[in-house]
């Protein structure tokens, strides 16, 4: 996807409640990316041109695995900020405001746009 | 042009009528076409014809057809006639009946109606278009073959600019394929001496050493068809390629001649009427002088040099040219003659102001010759690209705007540096692997079918099968070739071995250890000559299986080799420089003897004057190879720019950042 061009996926809602480790709220994951970032570097993405935010690690039995969230995710939105044309900084910002508890993430992978066609191939849409 | 003449005829006075006439008949007579040896007649008629035909210009000159003119008076048909029977004496070849003769009156008398003079024959530069060919195809069977003989002596690559006039539409006008022959000097690959020499010591190898074995070498057949083929291949009559030459030397030195003859006749026929002319002449005098002296030393530069090829056909811008200087001269003399001999012309600065004037003209045709002859085909146009029909030897090159003979030519000597030799000893497979029998399959046919059948099918079961069982074949090959390479590499090395050691037992003698080794014990000292023998008994065995093994032993005789090693040797060689001649098949101009012609053939679907136009193919065939040149136009080249600023190259690290949250 190259900047400016509109796109269309299928996304999934996670909703994440931060923990609070000491004193510091945690998600529990780790991301990489960002439009200043290499993509080619990127595992998990398909396009090496993609220099969106994905998560690379998710800490075990952290909120973020609890909530749904997978390694290999993309992450489109944050609490309805854009997350595909952010860097690396601001989307560490934007995951970690002190002030809020949850996070609402729209996340996308690749086996939820099989899983639709699957589901779509089966079921006739009404 | 009819009106047009008789336009010129009305208004102009009488001497004008006749220059103006015989300035169109020169130029009939030398731009369109005509036998190489009838136009040689012509010219030493000329002078009586030019006078005769003054006096027979006027009333027939009137009507339009040149053909009326030629055949309305007897006196000028007597004159074809006798032009006819000298034709006939000096044994044209066959093309010139007097069928073809009646064939280029029509011709003649066609084009002079379509207006082919047109005004523009001052120019002389325009190459004027003969009618359709249909007509003249009867003849153009004959021409490409009986014509070899007479036009390969009368054109030449390099010859002097100025010789005389060809029939050069000729060429045009005979289409159709035709094979012409291009000689080029040089020699037979393989010399007569060397392969009897070849014959007598090939066993050399063995008994300078051990005797192992007998020479399985005699002369065979293919020897004794090689001598024969190279005997066929030297060029005949060597005095016949220096004839135009020197015609066009002798019309160079008419040309040059002419000037001062301008300014000498006055002088030495009505010396006492002429006016003084004092500084503005000598002014002349010097100009002219020095003119011709540049002329004479440009001329000497460019021209005159030995002719390297004999074309086909005729030099197209050479004949051009000629033709034009015969024609700058002839009217340049009959100018003079009508103006300044008969009424006995006192203005003597007026003569030399004219004979000024010729000379300046002939600089500028030579410097037209210059353009045509060697600049023009310097900027590259086409790509040829040149295949030996037998191996498969390829080269490509780039060339300018040529005639096909021309790049021939170029093409000729190109290969005879850049190809490897030709050796007809390393073309084929072996036979083991081709000459596979088919197996004798006995096919029955099942009675069904009927006899017409029968043979087909039988046939096509056969070639079904032997193709199913030559499917080994490539696997063969495939070990043979590994084989011989295995071979070839092995006695490459012991060759190379053999001749380093044998380098290691002589050193060059320097003088001053003369006296410091003398009273010791004497050392031989010996010249080249000697040290190449010398050394070249222990390594012959190993040289000799190695030229074996790459099928070379036919070009190198043992002479040649002591030969190569004493050369060596004079010249301080390391044994790696000397062997660089055998282990490489070098260009076909290292085994040449360069004393003898080489005969190629030209093979061509176009009329070989033709120029270069893209997707031509032609060939040059010699008796057992031949070379396929074809011809691409080199693309044209948009070059675009993008300027860079040379502070603009910035670079940055590739960041890979993680951050857990």
């Amino acid at each position: 996807m190259s900047a400016g061009q509109a796109f269309a996926v299928v996304v999934q809602r996670i909703e994440i409640r931060k923990l609070r480790h000491g004193d510091n709220l945690i998600l529990g994951f780790s991301i990489g990316g960002g439009i200043d970032q290499d993509p080619g570097q990127n595992p998990f993405s398909d396009d090496k041109t993609d220099k969106g935010i994905y998560v690379t690690r998710i800490s075990q039995r952290g909120p973020a695995e609890e909530a749904g969230l997978r390694m290999g995710d993309k992450i489109m939105q944050v609490n309805g900020w854009d997350m595909t044309m952010v860097t690396h900084d601001q989307a560490r910002k934007r995951l970690t405001k002190k002030n809020e508890d949850v996070v609402r993430l729209l996340v996308t992978r690749k086996s939820l746009e099989e899983a639709v066609k699957h589901s779509m191939g089966s079921y006739p849409r009404q | 042009m009819g009106p047009v003449m008789s336009c010129v005829t009305e208004n102009t006075p009488q001497s004008a009528n006749i220059l103006t006439r015989s300035l169109f008949l020169l130029l009939l007579l030398g731009v369109f076409p005509s036998e190489a040896l009838l136009f040689l007649s012509v010219m030493t008629n000329y002078l009586s014809l030019a006078l005769s035909l003054s006096f027979l210009f006027l009333p027939p000159f009137c009507t339009n057809s040149l053909f009326l003119f030629f055949s309305s008076s007897p006196p000028q048909a007597s004159k074809i006639d006798s032009l006819r029977s000298k034709v006939d004496l000096l044994r044209l070849p066959l093309a010139l009946s007097t069928k073809s003769i009646s064939n280029r009156k029509s011709q003649l008398g066609v084009v002079w109606e379509k207006g082919g003079g047109g005004g523009s024959w001052a120019g002389g530069a325009r190459k004027p278009r003969p009618p359709p060919a249909s007509d003249m195809d009867n003849e153009s069977m004959y021409s490409g073959y009986s014509y070899k003989s007479s036009h390969s002596r009368s054109s030449r690559k390099h010859r002097d600019k100025r010789d005389r006039h060809r029939g050069k539409s000729r060429d045009s006008s005979i289409r159709g394929d035709k094979s012409v022959t291009i000689q080029a000097p040089g020699e037979p690959l393989l010399d007569a001496e060397s392969t009897r020499g070849d014959d007598r010591d090939d066993n050399w190898g063995e008994t300078t050493t051990v005797v192992t074995g007998t020479s399985v070498d005699s002369v065979s057949n293919e020897d004794l068809t090689r001598m024969s083929k190279d005997l066929e291949d030297s060029s005949p009559l060597e005095c016949r390629r220096y004839l135009s030459p020197a015609l066009g030397a002798v019309l160079g030195l008419f040309a040059l001649v002419t000037p001062l003859a301008f300014l000498a006749l006055p002088q030495l026929l009505w010396r006492d009427t002429l006016e003084p002319c004092g500084t503005p002449c000598e002014g002349l005098y010097i100009s002219l002088a020095f003119k011709l002296l540049i002329l004479l030393i440009s001329t000497w530069a460019l021209f005159l040099r030995s002719p390297r090829a004999t074309l086909p056909r005729f030099f197209i811008f050479r004949c051009l040219l000629l033709a034009l200087v015969f024609l700058f001269v002839a009217s340049y003399w009959l100018f003079y003659g009508v103006r300044v001999l008969e009424p006995r012309e006192t203005d003597y600065r007026g003569i030399v102001g004219y004979a000024a004037s010729l000379v300046d003209a002939l600089l500028f045709i030579q410097y037209l010759a210059l353009v045509l002859l060697e600049v023009r085909h310097l900027q590259p146009a086409f790509c040829l690209k040149v295949v030996r029909t037998t191996d498969g030897a390829s080269r490509f090159y780039n060339v300018g705007h040529l005639s096909i003979q021309r790049a021939a030519v170029w093409v000729l000597d190109q290969y005879y540096s850049d190809f490897p030799v030709y050796n007809p000893a390393l073309l084929n497979l072996p036979k083991s692997i081709l000459s596979k029998k088919m197996s004798a399959f006995k096919v029955y046919n099942l009675g069904e079918e009927n006899s017409t059948n029968n043979s087909t099918g039988q046939s096509r079961t056969m070639i079904a099968a032997a193709a199913r069982r030559r499917d080994n074949s490539h696997n063969e090959y495939y070990y043979e070739e590994a084989e011989v390479e295995r071979r070839v590499r092995k006695r490459k090395a012991r060759l190379v071995v053999a001749v380093e050691e044998a380098f290691t037992h002589i050193k060059r003698h320097q003088d001053e250890d003369a006296t410091a080794s003398s009273p010791k014990h004497p050392r031989e000292v010996m010249d080249p000559r000697e040290a190449a023998q010398a050394i070249f008994a222990p390594m012959a065995r190993a040289m000799q299986k190695y030229l074996r093994a790459t099928r070379q032993q036919s070009y190198h005789s043992m002479e040649s080799i002591i030969n190569h090693l004493q050369f060596c040797v004079t010249h301080n060689m390391s044994p790696k420089a000397f062997l660089e001649r055998y282990l490489s098949p070098g260009p076909t101009l290292q085994y040449l003897d360069t004393t003898r012609g080489r005969q190629w053939t030209l093979v061509s679907e176009e009329p070989v004057t033709a120029a270069l136009r893209q997707g031509q193919v032609f060939s040059l065939r010699r008796l057992d190879f031949s070379l396929v040149v074809t011809v691409a136009p080199l693309p044209f080249l948009r070059l675009g720019e993008e300027f860079i600023d040379p502070k603009r190259h910035k670079f940055v690290m590739k960041l890979q950042s993680e951050t857990s949250v």
